[in-house]
């Protein structure tokens, strides 16, 4: 990574695209993570949603898989639950099928009925009354984190803002021990990382970190079960009769969804805007002239970032769509990635363009009944996040290009290096 | 053209001429109406056009559909005279219909 030069992202881009246009269809593997390591699969999949837009892979690295890439096809699978599975036990929400042996069963990979009656549970979290209440909080936070950052010298944005800023987040929801408060963060890195690629820890490894953040956080559960129950989500779950008899692997599966979604995500959001807005100088221009504009560049942000590439489903009967046979059992898998770049919904839709109609019109949070329970959160920290920035300075200047996650699920970056102008 | 009559949770009122076939969501986020997002674009897939159906238009306004009644579970303040208004259709039977919106859309 250390050899490659400072992006722009169009030279890899256009070897790429060359690329991406001359293979055989059938060949075009949408899970190799190099493609996201290397920000060069945007041709794939724009080739995908003109010329094949539901398309099988035979040979994919996890697996044969259906890919679906066009933004109505996804909304169409997304909102069919009845055909299209998310149990863990047929392999889960990602193209890489949950591991057989070590089972995670959490509400996102579930169906109904279990799946409502365990959403329901942690979903008060989340509530606009207690979003209300947590955004003095979580406000005073962020002010403590960009009063303290160094101005006139080169920083990684990642780890002293965005990854810093969500952990004390979910820190706050969970009410974690602060000190221990990076812990969250190494979990949530442990629960996605694939160690099928070189330098990632093994799975033996990775399942005894998971079985550790089960241990600390059966501490935290019997130290609150027999108290009040509290405002945090460990009471919540530990209190709600839909989810205080979990077995203790149901009670990590659910951890690390909520750790995942809950960091993540907003985490490379966080990191993704501060890019865009760089990339983009007349938008940052526009957003300087009018910080109202923060309302609805957040969910652009969101969109443009898509920082889950993708959420997958397991056919429970034979369907037949868009003149293709998909069979019970396959796998399939709706890019959110592609579909939030997809013309035919989306106008313009490779600008990043702050000041959009209809922002919200788009697929990172999912839709039906799996949407993102936390997505108001979401908007509501990158807002808060934005407003800060916006009171302090003029400009965050981007002093070379990301590190990204080689994943083709956790679509973010590992390093932005930064610097505040004195 | 139907009047739709929505009520914001502070009580102010927007009386707007949706055009039949024409959601009540849609007919909101086109006219700025607050108070309803309609993030999925009309396809009942978020939950954010969650509207409490006036009492004297329930009947003539329909029953949920099964994927309708699966979404509204994660709505905020769900009552048996809740609906989401991408599901409703503004047509002359409609005339004058009444929904108030909830204190929050999530």
């Amino acid at each position: 990574m250390a050899t490659r030069a400072i992006e722009p992202d169009f030279d890899p881009l256009a070897e790429a695209r060359a690329e991406a246009y001359a293979m055989p269809l059938a060949d075009i593997d949408m899970t190799d993570p190099e493609r996201f390591r290397n920000n060069t699969h945007w041709p794939f999949f724009e080739r995908l949603r003109n010329e094949a837009p539901v398309h099988y892979c035979a040979n994919g690295r996890f697996g044969p898989y259906w890919s679906i890439t066009r933004y109505a096809d996804i909304m169409a699978i997304d909102t069919d639950h009845q055909r299209f599975s998310s149990d863990a036990h047929l392999g889960g929400i990602t193209a890489r099928d949950m591991d057989k042996d070590f089972i995670l069963p959490m509400f996102i990979a579930m169906d109904q009925p279990k799946h409502d009656v365990q959403r329901k549970a942690v979903s008060p979290i989340v509530s606009p009354l207690n979003l209300a209440k947590m955004e003095v909080l979580i406000r005073e936070r962020a002010q403590t984190i960009f009063d303290n950052l160094p101005i006139g010298e080169t920083f990684d944005w990642v780890d002293r803002v965005s990854v810093e800023l969500t952990t004390q987040m979910l820190a706050t929801l969970f009410d974690f021990p602060w000190e221990d408060r990076r812990k969250l963060t190494f979990w949530s890195d442990m629960a996605t990382k694939d160690e099928t690629i070189p330098g990632n820890p093994t799975k033996a490894e990775r399942e005894g970190y998971l079985l550790e953040c089960l241990m600390y956080f059966t501490g935290l559960w019997n130290e609150r079960v027999n108290k009040e129950p509290g405002n945090d989500l460990v009471s919540m779950l530990a209190h709600n009769p839909a989810t205080r008899d979990m077995i203790p692997m149901e009670y990590l599966g659910n951890l690390i969804l909520l750790i995942v979604g809950g960091n993540d995500t907003t985490r490379n959001s966080i990191t993704g805007g501060l890019l865009a807005l760089s990339e983009n100088p007349d938008q940052y221009a526009k957003l300087r002239a009018n910080p109202a504009l923060v309302e609805t560049m957040v969910p652009e942000i969101v969109r443009y970032q898509t920082p889950l590439a993708h959420m997958r489903r397991t056919a429970l009967e034979d369907v037949e769509f868009q003149g293709q046979s998909i069979k019970k059992g396959d796998r399939v898998v709706m890019w959110y990635v592609s579909g939030n770049r997809d013309e035919r919904a989306i106008e313009n839709p490779n600008a990043f363009i702050i000041d959009r109609a209809r922002p919200r019109q788009h697929l990172s949070f999912g839709f039906g009944i799996h949407r993102c329970v936390g997505n108001r959160l979401a908007e509501m920290q990158l807002r808060i996040v934005w407003e800060e920035i916006l009171k302090r300075w003029p400009k965050i200047e981007v002093m070379g290009a990301p590190t990204r996650v080689p994943s083709a699920f956790v679509k973010g970056y590992e390093t932005l290096p930064v610097r505040i102008p004195a | 053209m139907p009047i739709v009559n929505y009520i914001e949770h502070d009580g102010t009122t927007h009386a707007i001429d949706v055009a039949t076939g024409v959601s009540l969501m849609e007919g909101a986020v086109s006219n700025g109406v607050p108070g309803i997002d309609g993030d999925c674009g009309g396809n009942c897939a978020c939950a954010t056009c969650h509207v409490h159906v006036d009492a004297a238009w329930l009947d003539r306004t329909g029953e949920r559909t099964e994927m309708e009644a699966a979404m509204l579970e994660f709505a905020e303040g769900v009552a048996p005279d809740s609906r989401l208004c991408c599901q409703i259709m503004a047509s002359e039977a409609l005339d004058g219909v009444v929904v108030r919106m909830p204190a929050g859309q999530h």
